[in-house]
């Protein structure tokens, strides 16, 4: 049974950790979900149903999960890292085998009482995975060839299954969030600036190949490609979505054409508007003024986090609290991209926003290990 | 396993470090958003807010209401009415079979329209309204409008459509509108959009056509907000078009109604115009043909009937078929002759029932010949030697400038479809036409009306009202657009000496108030309504030298094509002349025995603006007459009794 090397007795225990919760992070978190009711009720033509309403019980749902996992102490949490990884691994692989297809992908299971998406479920269980590996690491060795394995084939398990669900845009996620966890707990930078230099390389030849006698891919292939990162060359099929996409959120201007007055939102012609695509109807009902706001409170819960992680001398702790806050990034500046037409359409909801069940329990029970961390810091 | 407080420090270091690195490449992104976000909403704001705006509005054009047509004295040519028609939408409807089986125990469907309506349904988005049934009654309407309840997504809909409520009357005249075809796009350089609305009516021919611009209207329009899939959400403002103007022909249609009665079934032409304005009070071709049906959509027996029909319904033969003028045209020789000063009031001319011309022999129609004949008794008894004789002297040259001058061989440009200018031939028509010298019978034939001379019957009328006034009138069919007056130039003198031209009406006075006259029998006997004419009879066939040997056949036993054309021209009343009269009935046989008595009844009918007395008739025909007034009134529309008027 290995303990943590520092004292716990100044440890808040029993109902007295609810004092030592970062309400800070909870009002920022409360914040971000409400601009989601309101969006969720807007874009429903001004209703509570379908979104909105279940959406708040949802968010109920999660504050209790968040409060209930803050109040474990975070060395347990740490103790079953390897089960949650484990979990999720076998969840995808449930997936897989009996999961429920939609839009063309399967990316849910139903547990009986809900409906997940281990993949949701997995960009957290990776990070407190990989937190937990660098812990039990000894310091020296983290920049061991050998040890550098490891994590990577721990990352790359859950990415080669997302990727068969087909789900590019977790699959990335999973890649680009293991990855900063690993360049946080200090893996040297020639690694990942070898893994930049490769990829660039490859990806450079194939395009390079591309009309020469030995092309690597087929023209079908390459036009796929052409398609995917650039959408306005097929106006009427990808790109019809990203056009819209954009011209709502251009006509949004500095303030907005006001709550619920959104043309682009209200008449049909956004795509997924209440789940990947919310924040084109935020930018366009609210304008700059609206949607850069938005902007600043994401900003600030990463602030939370990073300072959080500052103040947390546990290797654990700190890890995953700054592993959960570069998870939560990608989420949201992948989903802005894409809908101000920066990246490619990948299917990534705006977090604690967007619709959706399984990211917005699985945000919020990762914001329970932080604040959990909080809690029970070294002190 | 216990970390050293070294390794620890180490750890809380490098975490520090580089979570600061990773937080500040963060910061760095989220600060390439926020100025994206501000390139986007600020800086390219109005591009994106017009985008938008594109989306989201779309333009409607609202059709015109047409302008409508009346008579002179208000009575309603053409008008717009409701049409009304059954629409469904399939998303609205839910069973669709059900519901149009439920429409069916309502309304009586056309099966091959049901059909043609769920194919389409199928086809076109599931919002769009689709037509089932077509130009239903105001009783189904309200049939479905009571059940409405019980067709979820059945809606009656009011449209405007043409009608013709004097029905076959104005065939000719105002023609009639259709839908939009391709053929009448091509024509257009760049046609109207709103050409493109469906269901949108046109004028085919007639006035409905020759006036089409001014009928049609300027289009409204109006901008709707509509979704992403085309549904019109609500209407954001909308400017109503300009109607069409309202025409008011010259056309008296009590007289028009009563002339194509009168005609009835025969093939024939009358036109009868105001002397002092031009006004044309009457222009029927008989037989006729109803327009609503082409409104609606001819079937294909119907039109193969018209158009199979050897009396020709469709053809407007007042204005454009020509016949040879027949001893109508001694009135031109006659002043052609006069105003060269080739012949005078006094000269005779000896007619033994032919003319040797160039070893040919040209027959008198009267066999036995005149005897001594001057030239106001040649008009009265229609000898055709004295014009023989005259033509050769006049000269074709002559005859063909007074032709023209009394309004021959020329286009009048009426608002009507396919007018025929005629021919008033000389040497150089001749040479242009043929590439053969003129000939002196070509002269001769041309004296009687006969050979090339072709006149529509718009042409003799105009004639026949110059001759009783001197002067250039000229006819007139539209008398206002949208109440203003349509000027027409001032009738000037046509030059011609009175004298010659109070010698030819004493002539043609003659030959409906003298004994010996052609058209005696037709004579009116109201004092001061009396009028004066000429007869005509054109030959459509040659009468060869072994025929007229055997004696000439009678009209009544040839087939009816091989008949003459009979033709009658009148001015009246004799004094003071007001109208001017002509007619001309194909293969009717004599013009004194056919043509003269519709001239005179139709002549009566507008002097008297009605049904005359007997006692205007000779007392021989009033008992016919009276039963053929009786008769008559049968067929006419009754302009008294219901509100068709709208003066």
């Amino acid at each position: 049974m290995s303990y943590l090397e520092y004292t716990v007795k100044h440890t808040p225990s029993g109902l007295r950790k609810v004092l030592y919760l970062n309400w800070g992070l909870v009002l920022v978190l409360a914040a971000v979900a409400g601009v989601g009711f309101l969006m969720l009720y807007s874009v429903a033509g001004g209703s509570y149903s379908p979104w909105a309403a279940l959406q708040m019980k949802r968010f109920a749902l999660g504050l209790g999960l968040m409060f209930a996992v803050a109040m474990v102490p975070i060395w347990f949490w740490r103790n079953m890292a390897g089960v949650a990884y484990g979990a999720s691994v076998l969840l995808l692989v449930l997936v897989e085998l009996y999961g429920d297809a939609a839009g063309g992908a399967q990316r849910w299971v139903d547990l009986g009482v809900m409906r997940l998406q281990p993949s949701e479920l997995t960009k957290i269980t990776l990070v407190m995975m990989l937190a937990a590996y660098y812990d039990w690491l000894p310091v020296t060795k983290t920049s061991r060839p050998l040890w550098v394995l490891v994590p990577v084939l721990l990352v790359l398990l859950p990415t080669y299954l997302t990727l068969r669900q087909p789900d590019l845009g977790t699959a990335l996620l999973l890649v680009i969030g293991g990855a900063m966890v690993m360049f946080m707990a200090g893996v040297h930078w020639l690694y990942f600036a070898a893994v930049i230099g490769l990829g660039v390389g490859l990806v450079s030849t194939v395009f390079e190949s591309r009309g020469t006698p030995w092309q690597l891919l087929k023209d079908y292939q390459f036009r796929r490609i052409d398609t995917f990162l650039d959408p306005s060359s097929d106006p009427l099929g990808a790109g019809y979505h990203i056009t819209q996409s954009k011209i709502a959120l251009g006509s949004g201007g500095w303030t907005g054409r006001g709550f619920m007055q959104g043309t682009q939102s209200r008449l049909n012609f956004l795509p997924e508007k209440h789940t990947d695509f919310i924040f084109t109807t935020l930018a366009e009902e609210f304008g700059f003024v609206g949607g850069f706001s938005l902007l600043l409170l994401y900003a600030l819960i990463i602030v939370f986090c990073i300072v959080i992680a500052l103040q947390n001398r546990d290797r654990f702790s700190a890890l995953l609290v700054l592993g959960i806050a570069g998870a939560f990034f990608l989420y949201f500046a992948v989903n802005m991209s894409m809908v101000m037409g920066l990246a490619p359409v990948v299917g990534v909801p705006l977090p604690l926003v967007s619709f959706g069940g399984s990211a917005m329990l699985v945000l919020m029970v990762a914001f329970g290990l932080v604040q959990s961390a909080h809690i029970h810091r070294p002190r | 396993m216990r970390r050293t407080p070294r390794d620890t420090a180490k750890s809380v270091r490098t975490i520090s470090r580089r979570g600061l690195v990773m937080g500040g490449l963060q910061a760095g992104f989220i600060g390439l958003l926020g100025a994206r976000m501000r390139y986007m909403q600020v800086d390219q704001a109005d591009e994106f807010r017009l985008l938008a705006e594109e989306n989201r509005v779309n333009i409607r054009l609202i059709p015109p209401k047409r302008g409508q047509i009346f008579d002179r004295n208000g009575i309603t040519v053409a008008e717009n009415e409701p049409a009304y028609r059954i629409t469904m939408v399939r998303e609205d409807a839910g069973d669709v079979d059900e519901t149009l089986a439920a429409l069916a125990r309502l309304v009586r469907l056309d099966p091959d329209d049901l059909e043609r309506a769920i194919t389409e349904m199928n086809r076109s988005a599931p919002f769009l309204p689709v037509t089932v049934a077509d130009r239903v009654s105001w009783d189904d309407i309200s049939r479905v409008a009571v059940n409405a309840p019980a067709l979820p997504g059945v809606t009656p809909e009011v449209g405007l459509s043409r009608r013709y409520p004097l029905g076959n009357d104005f065939a000719h005249v105002a023609g009639y509108v259709g839908p939009v075809s391709d053929r009448d796009l091509e024509r257009y350089e760049d046609p109207e959009p709103v050409l493109r609305i469906p269901r949108f009516q046109i004028g085919k021919v007639g006035i409905e056509a020759k006036y089409e611009d001014v009928l049609r209207g300027k289009a409204g329009a109006k901008r709707v907000e509509v979704n992403a899939v085309g549904r019109v959400m609500r209407e954001l403002d909308r400017r109503d078009g300009t109607p069409g103007a309202n025409l008011q022909l010259t056309i008296d249609s009590k007289l028009q109604n009563y002339v194509q009665a009168r005609l009835g079934e025969e093939s024939a032409s009358v036109v009868v115009m105001d002397t002092r304005t031009g006004d044309l009070l009457a222009i029927v071709s008989a037989p006729s043909y109803d327009p609503n049906k082409f409104v609606q959509g001819i079937s294909v027996p119907d039109y193969r009937a018209l158009n199979e029909n050897d009396h020709r319904p469709l053809a407007s033969k007042t204005v454009q078929d020509a016949y040879p003028p027949g001893s109508t045209f001694k009135v031109v020789t006659a002043l052609a002759g006069l105003e060269a000063g080739l012949v005078t009031p006094e000269d005779t001319v000896w007619c033994p029932g032919y003319l040797e011309v160039g070893g040919r022999r040209f027959h008198c129609w009267k066999g036995g010949g005149h005897g001594h004949i001057n030239l106001e008794n040649s008009l009265r008894e229609s000898c055709d030697v004295f014009y023989y004789d005259l033509s050769m002297k006049v000269g074709i040259e002559k005859m063909a400038e007074m032709a023209r001058r009394l309004g021959l061989g020329e286009e009048h440009g009426l608002p009507m479809s396919g007018e025929t200018s005629g021919i008033a031939p000389d040497k150089n028509w001749k040479k242009r036409r043929f590439g053969n010298d003129w000939m002196i019978g070509d002269t001769v034939n041309a004296a009687i009306g006969q050979g090339y001379v072709l006149a529509s019957p718009l042409q003799l009328a105009v004639m026949t009202a110059r001759v009783a006034t001197g002067r250039k009138v000229s006819p007139r069919l539209v008398k206002t657009v949208n109440g203003v007056e349509q000027e027409s130039p001032p009738a000037e003198s046509l030059g011609i000496n009175e004298n010659h031209l109070r010698l030819i009406r004493r002539g043609m006075n003659a030959v409906c108030n003298s004994r010996r006259g052609t058209a005696y029998r037709a004579r009116i006997l109201t004092e001061g309504y009396q009028m004066a004419g000429k007869t005509g009879t054109s030959q459509v066939r040659n009468i060869t030298a072994a025929e007229r040997r055997a004696g000439v056949t009678s009209n009544a036993d040839l087939p009816w094509k091989r008949r003459d054309h009979a033709l009658f021209v009148d001015f009246a009343p004799v004094e003071m002349p007001r109208i001017a009269v002509s007619v001309v009935v194909e293969h009717g046989g004599g013009g004194s025995s056919t043509a003269a008595p519709i001239a005179r009844d139709v002549t009566l009918q507008a002097l008297y603006d009605g049904d005359p007395p007997l006692e205007a008739y000779p007392s021989a025909v009033r008992g016919r007459i009276g039963t053929q007034q009786e008769e008559l009134r049968e067929k006419r529309i009754d302009f008294s009794a219901d509100g068709r008027s709208r003066a």
